[in-house]
């Protein structure tokens, strides 16, 4: 399982943070920390399957829709 | 099949009613909670489920897209059978059917009621054409093709809607008015002082505002009377205008519930499980649902916040199918962390707790209200909710601040008569 965040949809709200603590980070300006490797489409690495339900949740709740989940 | 607490009416299936955000959450939650029958969803609208904060910010300065907006479906929920475009017209809990507008009859095992809201309209005399609201895709199409530069255009109502629209149409180099009867926009939901501080960045931006009055009648245009020309307000000002937005809040779509005995007064009561008025097989999520957040108090309130609606809907489906598939209720209290932002011109504003239990002991915790600022709102004292313009950085520390309220399980005050 993996995921990617579209960059250009992403605005930053940061409720993926509050769901995948471990998968998401905010830097001290309140931007998304993959910001600074890409402006397009972020892609993660593997994600262990333990963290599915915290991933699917921070999808979920993501105001922009920007997180999709790949299996 | 095995026997379960239903079973005269096992195998009808959960009918989910209202196919927006909160429907689909609600279906997808059930099947993870074991629910194996069959899951049917019913909306009114022809769209598959859709994200419609962006329909009075981003969405609406371009052309409104269903293919951006339209939700994948969660893989959970890929079985689930959509009827769309279908209206459920009424309800019979004790016979546990539904009707649809078809005349067709549809039993149900378990019902999620998630009918959500509808825009208010305005009692007024005068001629309809020209007079629009905001709340499905098809209101934003229609919209957008109406914000065209130079345009006049007259909100009625300064809450975040009409405020978000302003702000829009401002960009999108439209004349606005707002007409609203408070005396500082958006003061229900955030107080004066901020509300003082959006205002003067509205003005700044173009905004002209009409605070403490009512519009009373809509008046016919030179080129066709049939069409809206002007607004005429409670001290006598006539605005000219182009185009109408009536964004004055929304009621409740629970006519479709009625003769089942239930207090509709405010949406559909339920309990901490999300269960309409203590039934087991019928639940409800989303704008509609009036249940009490532990997290602050046990009194029943409805939150119209995007967040809450898959918060509730997770909540309404789990509760459904854990207790159609035998698997009893769950036992941890349900207190969410309530959430809501509104993007106005560059500015976000974000919102952690119930800012709304605050308004009487408002206080700047940091920044200033000209600028980026931090405002708490207290409750006999305590911190309930906190209000940020900016300071991005910081929303994680404010918003753990507000999960700590009453220790995210227990209620941290005894039951009190509902305020008035």
């Amino acid at each position: 399982m993996k995921f990617t965040v579209d960059m250009k949809k992403c605005q930053d709200h940061g409720q993926c943070v509050y769901s995948a603590p471990t998968l998401f980070a905010l830097d001290d300006l309140g931007k998304l920390t993959f910001r600074e490797e890409t402006d397009g489409l972020y892609e993660s690495e593997e994600v262990d399957e333990s963290l599915r339900d915290d991933l699917e949740e921070a999808a979920d709740v993501c105001p922009m829709q920007a997180i999709e989940v790949l299996d | 099949m095995e026997e379960t607490t239903s079973t005269s009416a096992a195998g009808n299936g959960i009918v989910v009613v209202g196919a927006s955000m909160g429907g689909m959450r609600a279906a997808e939650a059930a099947r993870k909670a074991g629910y194996q029958g069959p899951i049917t969803v019913i909306g009114d609208e022809p769209h598959m489920p859709y994200n419609r904060p962006p329909l009075s910010k981003e969405a609406l300065a371009g052309r409104p897209d269903p293919a951006a907006l339209i939700f994948r479906v969660p893989r959970a929920a890929q079985d689930v059978n959509w009827r769309l475009g279908t209206t459920v017209t009424a309800a019979d809990l004790t016979a546990r059917t539904v009707t649809l507008d078809t005349g067709e009859v549809l039993p149900w095992e378990g019902l999620v009621v998630a009918t959500g809201l509808r825009p208010r309209r305005l009692p007024l005399p005068g001629p309809a054409a020209g007079r629009y609201v905001i709340r499905t895709l098809a209101d934003a199409q229609e919209l957008h093709e109406q914000l065209e530069p130079g345009r006049r255009l007259v909100v009625i109502g300064a809450g975040f809607i009409g405020c978000e629209l302003a702000a829009t149409a401002r960009k999108l180099g439209v004349s606005v008015d707002v007409v609203a009867p408070e005396p500082v926009p958006m003061q229900r939901p955030l107080g004066d002082l901020l509300g003082q501080a959006l205002q003067q960045r509205h003005e700044a931006a173009g905004v002209r505002f009409h605070l403490g009055v009512l519009p009373v009648a809509f008046g016919g245009s030179a080129e066709d009377p049939d069409a809206v020309g002007s607004v005429s307000l409670s001290d006598g000002t006539v605005l000219p205008a182009d185009l109408v937005v009536e964004a004055v809040g929304c009621a409740t779509n629970v006519e479709w519930l009625e003769g089942n005995g239930l207090d509709l007064s405010d949406g559909v009561r339920c309990d901490n499980h999300l269960r309409v008025e203590g039934r087991p097989e019928v639940v409800a999520c989303g704008d509609v649902a009036k249940f009490p957040n532990l997290l602050f108090d046990d009194i029943p309130r409805r939150v119209e916040h995007w967040t809450m609606v898959t918060d509730t809907a997770k909540r309404a489906g789990s509760t459904l199918g854990r207790h159609l598939a035998g698997n009893g209720e769950a036992e941890d209290v349900f207190a969410p962390v309530p959430s809501f932002w509104s993007d106005q011109y560059d500015i976000r504003i974000q919102s952690f707790g119930a800012v709304g239990l605050g308004t009487e002991d408002i206080r700047v915790l940091e920044g200033s209200p000209d600028t980026d600022v931090v405002v708490g709102y207290h409750r006999d004292g305590e911190l309930v909710g906190v209000v940020m313009v900016g300071f991005g950085g910081k929303h994680a520390q404010y918003r753990t601040l507000i999960s700590t309220v009453g220790q995210g399980a227990v209620p941290v005050r005894p039951t009190a008569p509902e305020p008035v």
